[in-house]
């Protein structure tokens, strides 16, 4: 059994049916992958297992319990906690301040272990503790927030395009950053457009379509599906992220398409 | 080729903070422009002293040699400046292509009794396929008549990208258009920005991440560190240039 189990989710938006039958697993050891077109649900489906939009059906399981219909601050306590893609900081607040509200979550005798942790991850946090949030560059501003979220001590972290709008600097700070934290043992499942870089870090991935499940193997056999390619990832080569250029030999080919 | 954008020494700052200090650029007539740097570059304060959403404290931007840094936004959009939002600005409680239409300029619905004249009908007609055919290009067509409000956040930058265009704009500046936009889609979209230089002559300045489409789709990549212009050149040039590895693209990117 999985630590988080999602079958045949249903969900939507007051306007939209948006999720149509979406199932996936992940483990505290893993980073899964989630991409698929504009639209696909990709997000909603992150924020119906977290409890932020309407679900119509499907269930969630996580640590072997049904969290189904569970407010968020309930799954933040059980260890399951989310990041959005903006408004994911208080920008009056210090850095300092921004994490120590969020260790509200954490039982009041773990608070201070729980803070110096995060303090090791995250050095801006011991560097700049009195700056405001809002001050920060849009990567500095992902760090605190992954920091906000790690702070509450979750086995799995769901995370909405981490990598949005950051330089590929930044974007390579934050997805090492992904990494560490995995290895520490916390499980993370993201959505993603930069989708050869974040399959390439995954170690398994789902595309979604039209609200619902389309592929799912391996970020490598997933990379190396030409389908996938064709359908998911803008053609056969390089076209999504510079980043790759490194690990795809091709590298920056202008010729093809 | 001329200059159709001039950046003089703009310098904008919030508090004490130079988010913009000094920057100078041109924009060539008919060219598209890459402009990079740093999450905090001052990039996008930069766009806003530009189209007249801020003010810059000193300096100047000249339109085809006419000084527009002291004018007000929807001017500027008149004189042919269009920008895009890295948020975007749906109305959600209209439809996709309801959105659309409004951006079309001269929208002459708002003057009483024009709307039954057989031309202002004619035109509604001419703006409504305009609309259709614009969303198509961005695979938002089948969403034409659901609310803005239901779309996601990737197709709300597309349908800000065709408000945009639907201004028929002789100069446009994206901010971050790829972001949040599909792998698939930018590869359509990367065709859809050349023929928009290539076919229709708009000249473009565009503020990106994704470094491959940057360096596809630029004649000209400009690089912005702590509010400055510190390179330029043509694409090959500026990934070769030792500062704008420090300051930009990280180690990773050297090999490239």
């Amino acid at each position: 059994m999985s630590l988080l189990e999602v079958n045949g989710l249903e969900a939507g938006y007051e306007d939209a049916v948006v999720l149509r039958g979406v199932s996936l697993h992940a483990d505290a050891r893993e980073i899964v992958a989630v991409i698929g077109p504009n639209g696909a649900g990709k997000s909603t489906m992150l924020k119906a297992v977290y409890g932020l939009v309407t679900r119509y059906a499907g269930s969630v399981r996580f640590a072997g319990e049904d969290v189904t219909g569970l407010r968020p601050d309930r799954l933040t306590r059980r260890g399951l906690n989310f990041v959005p893609q903006t408004e994911n900081v208080f920008p009056s607040l210090t850095l300092s301040e921004n994490v120590h509200v969020s260790a509200l979550a954490v039982p009041k005798g773990e608070r201070g272990a729980a803070v110096e942790r995060v303090r090791e991850l995250f050095p801006i946090l011991a560097e700049r503790p009195r700056q405001r949030a809002g001050t920060l560059s849009g990567g500095q501003r992902k760090l605190v927030a992954l920091a906000r979220a790690l702070v509450t001590q979750p086995r799995l972290l769901l995370l909405d395009e981490p990598s949005a709008g950051l330089s590929p600097q930044a974007m390579e700070t934050v997805f090492e950053k992904l990494v560490e934290i995995n290895a520490i043992g916390v499980g993370v499942v993201m959505v993603e457009q930069n989708a050869r870089r974040a399959l390439a870090l995954a170690h398994r991935g789902y595309v979604l379509d039209a609200g619902r499940n389309a592929i799912e193997g391996s970020g490598a056999d997933l990379l190396r599906d030409p389908q996938v390619a064709e359908l998911y990832l803008g053609g056969s080569r390089t076209t999504a992220s510079s980043s790759n250029s490194t690990s795809t030999p091709s590298g920056m080919n202008p010729e093809t398409k | 080729m001329s200059a159709l954008l001039e950046v003089r020494d703009v310098v904008h700052a919030f508090g004490g903070v130079r988010a913009v200090d000094g920057a100078t650029l041109d924009v060539e007539a008919g060219s598209i422009t890459g402009l990079i740097g740093p999450n905090g570059a001052g990039k996008s304060t930069l766009f806003n002293c530009i189209s007249g959403f801020l003010r810059p404290q000193s300096g100047s931007v000249l339109l085809e040699g006419k000084r527009i840094e002291k004018s007000a936004p929807h001017r500027i959009a008149q004189d042919g400046l269009v920008r895009t939002f890295q948020t975007p600005h749906a109305l959600t409680r209209m439809t996709v292509l309801e959105n659309v239409m409004l951006a079309a300029p001269r929208n002459g619905g708002e003057r009483l009794g024009r709307g039954l004249a057989p031309s202002a009908r004619r035109r509604e007609r001419a703006v409504r396929a305009r609309a259709h055919e614009l969303l198509e290009l961005v695979t938002l067509d089948a969403h034409a008549d659901a609310l803005a409000g239901t779309l996601s956040g990737g197709q709300r930058k597309l349908l800000d990208l065709v408000r945009a265009l639907m201004v028929e704009p002789r100069i446009l500046l994206l901010d971050e258009p790829m972001a949040g936009v599909s792998p698939t889609l930018r590869v359509e979209l990367l065709g859809h920005v050349l023929a928009l230089r290539d076919r229709d002559g708009v000249t473009l300045l565009i503020v990106e991440h994704d470094l491959d489409f940057v360096m596809r789709a630029s004649d000209r990549v400009i690089v912005m560190n702590d509010g400055q212009v510190i390179a330029q050149g043509a694409p090959d040039e500026v990934r070769a240039d030792e500062r704008v590895v420090d300051a930009y693209l990280g180690a990773r990117h050297e090999v490239a």
